[in-house]
């Protein structure tokens, strides 16, 4: 048949281009993020704070402060990202957010339980409640979008995840109706922030989220099979069911740590895988590495927005609303141009 | 009503089927099958055999299941009944990656991802070849860019997969089947899309893979005069049952097109293939 030169393959080039470039953002921003805020603290003496002996007077607001703030904002930006990434691409729908899976409300439900009905007051109590929380919450969801179905549609755990998270949400209101202490406390838990104040806490979280990525990255390149179809994917060899389970997990590890720590932070799941396949094209391996750098350097630009923009500082979450808005009804727009295939 | 079958003969060895000199060695089977879908049967009782090195045809109407015996024979979906053998093995108990070594499959239709290059799209045939600690080798490279160049799809290889015609993507996803490299290989209406020259250059192709390469495939086609002219193992099917198979030298007649189709037609032979070629009787031309 027809002999023809293959075309070299330019992208590639383009693509590591595009990865090189969020890890400077990613780079420049971790470290405006340890620098600015209330009081600007100099490079140098956040270095010395966290590598040397840290005589300075303003190495506190470095360790206590800013070090766990920054490496939240990795950890739950990353996490954030790759459950976005991988919703998108279970679903394949490009507008679809981790939140349908009923992570939020159920994490949301279980911290009003915690505070309302067991008077939990720590930190780490509500930590707790509110992974056990995400966690129960997208199992059910799980199961009841994948009971009695021989092929998975996404659709039944989009409903499910609708229906439920809005039963869960209805309960957490009524226990706050009731208990305006529990109220008072969730306020606080559901506005979502960066700014924790203890590395412990971060440290408790980290292992959870860090799991959850090195399973996301695993499942990149089952992900792309699956993109091709049910059918296309079985007779390739990869295990549909299997891929599922696996992603819902990976997204309850990572949504469910990083809702548990920081409250809910919408958005950053949506948006930047969205925005990496702009960039890299339609490789999840290329989407996921490309989600991991750059889903952290939108919640640290936030979270540094937030710092400077009020004085008494504006939450993350409220930030990255803000950002996103504008960008999603963007992309909803260049979805109508490009024919609108959703 | 129970159509007799015609013929269980083996293939007849012929100039043109070079495997078949002796009787043929099986190695995907289907044994007491009965598909359906939910409490639907499509297929109440079929048994089907795949003679090795065959380039097998399966013909018949719309919806009498042709693509669901396909898909049965690839464990897309389960039988209610019966089993698929795969090398005297149930196929169901092999790993999905083994068998995905042996047995591809191009369906009648699939979706692409968006925005997915061509060359991304043949490459992902590889990846029951691939591992987390294998992911690409020259082997890879070049099943890839032979597929590509067989099907004539190379100088495609950058242009996005749903911005091409009909035709082209229909080669592109052949060439994505052929990149899996298996012995045996499905395919669901390989030819639909494409236009008169580009139908005969893609099964010349097949013929070619099956007769040099030594593979195994099971085509579904439309029209018959190509089945007659490529299979060298033909299957007639009607409301989920197998009327006929055989040679297509031996099993297509007037009487069997009647009573698979229910169309009145004159079959003579193929005047550059000697094979049976059949010219429907329109009834404005009846005598
Ligand atoms: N997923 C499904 N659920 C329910 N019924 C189905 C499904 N797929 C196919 N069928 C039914 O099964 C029957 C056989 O379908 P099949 O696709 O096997 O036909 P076919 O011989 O391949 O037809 P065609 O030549 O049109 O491709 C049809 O009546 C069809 O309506
Ligand atoms: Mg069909």
């Amino acid at each position: 048949m027809r002999k023809t030169p293959l075309p070299t393959a330019l992208p590639a080039a383009n693509r590591l281009a595009w990865l090189v470039l969020c890890l400077g953002l990613l780079s420049v921003l971790t470290l405006l993020s340890l620098t600015l805020g209330a009081k600007s603290i100099s490079l140098a003496i956040v270095a010395d704070s966290l590598f040397g002996p840290g005589q300075h007077p303003d190495a506190i607001i470095i360790t206590e402060g800013r070090l766990p703030r920054t490496l939240l904002g990795l950890l739950a930006g990353a996490a954030l990202g790759l459950s976005g990434a991988i919703i998108q691409a279970l679903t394949r729908n490009p507008l679809a957010d981790p939140g349908i899976l009923g992570v939020n409300a159920g994490a949301s439900f279980a911290v009003v339980l915690g505070a309302g009905v067991f008077g939990i007051t720590s930190a780490a109590g509500y930590l707790a409640f509110a992974f056990v929380g995400a966690l129960a919450t997208t199992l059910l969801v799980y199961l009841v979008g994948a009971y009695g179905t021989a092929r998975l549609e996404p659709m039944r755990f989009v409903l499910a995840g609708v229906a439920i998270s809005a039963v869960m949400m209805g309960f957490a209101s009524s226990i706050t109706l009731l208990n305006p202490w529990a109220f008072d406390r969730v306020r606080f838990w559901s506005a979502g922030s960066l700014d924790v104040r203890d590395l412990d806490l971060v440290l408790q979280v980290a292992p959870a989220l860090l799991l959850g990525i090195v399973i996301a990255l695993l499942l990149a390149r089952p992900l792309n099979v699956l993109g091709m179809g049910e059918d296309l994917a079985v007779s390739l060899g990869s295990r549909p069911r299997l891929i599922h389970a696996t992603a819902v997990l990976a997204i309850t590890l990572l949504c469910g740590a990083s809702t548990a720590i920081a409250g809910p932070i919408g958005f950053v799941g949506l948006m930047i895988p969205h925005i990496a396949r702009w960039m890299v094209g339609t490789d999840q391996r290329w989407i996921m590495a490309c989600t991991l750098l750059l889903a952290p350097v939108l919640l640290l630009a936030s979270d540094i927005i937030g710092r400077l923009l009020v004085p008494g500082e504006l939450r993350v979450s409220i930030v990255t609303a803000f950002v996103g808005a504008p960008v999603l009804i963007w992309l909803a727009r260049r979805a109508q141009l490009s024919g609108s295939r959703t | 009503m129970t159509p007799a079958r015609l013929s269980l003969a083996q293939p007849v060895p012929d100039e043109a089927t070079p495997y078949h000199t002796e009787p043929a060695t099986v190695r995907l089977r289907g044994q007491h099958l009965r598909l359906g879908y939910g409490d639907r049967v499509i297929c109440p009782q079929l048994d089907v055999r795949i003679p090795d090195g065959s380039f097998t045809v399966i013909v018949g109407p719309n919806g009498c299941g042709k693509s669901t015996l396909l898909r049965s024979l690839c464990r897309l979906i389960t039988p209610q009944a019966g089993q698929v053998y795969l090398d005297g093995k149930q196929i169901r108990d092999y790993p999905a990656r083994t068998v995905a070594q042996q047995l591809g499959l191009l369906p009648q239709s699939a979706t692409a991802p968006d925005g997915i290059s061509v060359l991304d799209l043949v490459s992902r045939g590889r990846y029951p070849h691939q591992s987390l600690l294998r992911q690409w080798s020259p082997q890879d490279e070049i099943a890839v860019q032979t597929a590509m160049q067989a099907t004539g799809v190379a100088d495609l290889a950058g242009r996005a997969v749903d911005e091409l015609s009909g035709g082209q993507r229909q080669r592109v996803w052949v060439a994505m089947a052929l990149a899996q490299e298996t012995p045996l290989l499905l395919l669901d209406e390989p030819t639909t899309y494409l236009d008169i020259a580009h139908q005969i250059e893609l099964l010349e192709l097949f013929r070619h893979l099956n007769r040099h390469n030594g593979r195994t495939l099971i085509a579904v086609l439309h029209d018959l005069n190509h089945a007659c002219r490529y299979a060298t193992h033909l299957i007639a099917m009607r409301e989920g049952r197998i009327v006929a198979e055989g040679a297509p030298g031996k099993v297509v007649t007037a009487d069997m097109v009647q009573q698979v189709f229910g169309l009145p037609c004159l079959v003579m032979a193929d005047p550059v293939s000697h094979t049976p070629m059949v010219i429907p009787r329109g009834k404005v031309h009846m005598a």
